[in-house]
């Protein structure tokens, strides 16, 4: 099996062998950290430079009136604090959150985005480590807040006990809700994230390498089908990219709702 | 077949992270957010407060201009309402003045006029008198030497020469007075 799968059409159908990426360094080979200097984590430090760079640069003398690449920048974080953090977590405490929900979603958006972008070809999204650290930032961070906001013993009362539900219901629904907080929201988020790109990443494999496939058939008339399948790879690359926004979109408000209910007891 | 189990071995570690790769995530996504939510959006949040101050600013500062002009409109109006009214009080005292000279001097004059008259009227009177009284002893005189005359004869004695001519007089006075004052 190759250990390669950039060279076109290595093999077919694809499978989960698809997402494994050598370590660039040869003497790290076989070690644990064999892993940590892949195309993936490449890519990665890629995104943190690209995102770190442009917003230093875009936001090197910020002025009232905005310059082009200010203005940029100022509207990706305005649409996170205005449109997700202020809506979700509401005026007073939203601001306090944009800064961390505009990093996570910039950063899950350029990560999923390396899925379409010609020699990348992958998002570090696709292998699970990625959405699990991420996950776990936001599990950290609205456990956190909650306690800090509500104090321990309130925020797991306001978390587990459903208020107005009848008394005898509660012996199920405080286990399922502690169940939900405790394990079903992080690995929702974790899984919800990998899943898309992971999958995304398959379609995309299957007709790409499935054209390739049948253009070498031995039948000459599968041929014409080979095209037909490419054509689908660029459909599917278009919706991807629609997935991939969306999916940077809803990890970043389901973080949002977390951190609300974690600030707001009422909830 | 073989391909098959090697998927399905591998099958388990996609959903099985890498420690090395949790390593990594961590810190790029440490660095990235410290870097971030430190140096990038803070400043933004200040942007965003110092545009907010300028357009309200603006606005407070065209609200203020507003409000100064209304007041030196005021102030200019009640000026010219001041003005107007210290130009026709300067007027009606203007005549008011005028008015009061006006008969400060016809008053004078005719003081003046009425005090000339009566300075003539004494000195007519005190001339008439002294005439007349020039004219009486002239007169008896005149009466006694022209009668010495006419008659020839002297009327030397002169206790009853002047019960005569003053007897005479005032027979002459008698209705010369009564006339005189007229």
């Amino acid at each position: 099996m190759s250990k390669s799968p950039n060279v076109l059409a290595a093999e077919f159908p694809p499978g989960v062998e698809s997402f494994d990426f050598g370590t660039l360094v040869p003497a790290l080979e076989g070690t644990m950290w064999a892993q940590a200097v892949t195309k993936i984590t490449l890519l990665v430090w890629l995104s943190v430079a690209i995102l770190i760079v442009f917003f230093l640069v875009a936001y090197r003398s910020p002025k009232v009136v905005p310059t082009k690449g200010q203005w940029i920048a100022e509207s990706v974080y305005g649409f996170v604090r205005d449109g997700i953090a202020k809506d979700i977590i509401g005026n007073k405490h939203g601001v306090r959150f944009a800064p961390y929900l505009t990093t996570l979603f910039v950063f899950i958006l350029l990560n999923n985005l390396w899925g379409i972008v010609p020699f990348a070809q992958i998002s570090p999204n696709s292998h699970i480590a990625f959405p699990i650290t991420l996950a776990l930032f936001t599990y950290v961070l609205y456990f956190a807040v909650g306690i800090k906001a509500q104090g321990l013993g309130h925020y797991i009362k306001s978390s587990i006990w459903v208020s107005g539900a009848p008394l005898w219901v509660q012996p199920i629904l405080v286990p399922i809700e502690l169940f939900q907080v405790l394990l079903l929201r992080p690995a929702t988020l974790a899984i919800r994230l990998f899943a898309n790109m992971f999958a995304g990443h398959m379609i995309l494999l299957v007709f790409t390498l499935g054209g390739v496939a049948l253009m070498n058939a031995d039948a000459v008339f599968l041929k014409p089908v080979a095209v037909l399948s490419w054509g689908m790879a660029i459909v599917m690359t278009l919706f991807e990219l629609f997935i991939l926004s969306l999916q940077a979109y809803v990890f970043t408000l389901l973080t949002a709702t977390y951190l609300q209910s974690s600030v707001d007891p009422a909830h | 077949m073989t391909s098959y189990i090697a998927a399905e071995e591998h099958g388990g570690s996609i959903l099985i992270p890498p420690v090395s790769e949790i390593i990594v995530g961590v810190v790029a996504f440490a660095v990235i957010l410290f870097v971030l939510a430190k140096f990038v959006f803070p400043r933004m949040e200040e942007t965003f407060k110092a545009r907010v101050e300028a357009i309200e600013g603006g606005i407070e500062r065209a609200n203020a201009a507003q409000a100064e002009a209304n007041e030196l409109l005021e102030q200019y109006k009640a000026q010219l309402a001041d003005a107007r009214t210290e130009a026709a009080r300067i007027r009606d005292e203007a005549r008011a003045d005028a008015e009061a000279i006006r008969q400060d001097v016809l008053a004078k004059a005719r003081e003046e006029s009425d005090r000339i008259i009566a300075a003539g009227q004494e000195n007519l009177r005190t001339q008439r008198e002294q005439l007349v009284r020039e004219l009486r002893s002239e007169i008896g005189t005149l009466a006694v030497d022209l009668a010495g005359r006419i008659v020839g004869e002297s009327l030397a004695d002169e206790a009853r020469s002047r019960g005569t001519v003053e007897r005479f007089i005032a027979e002459i006075d008698a209705p010369a007075a009564s006339g005189g004052r007229r």
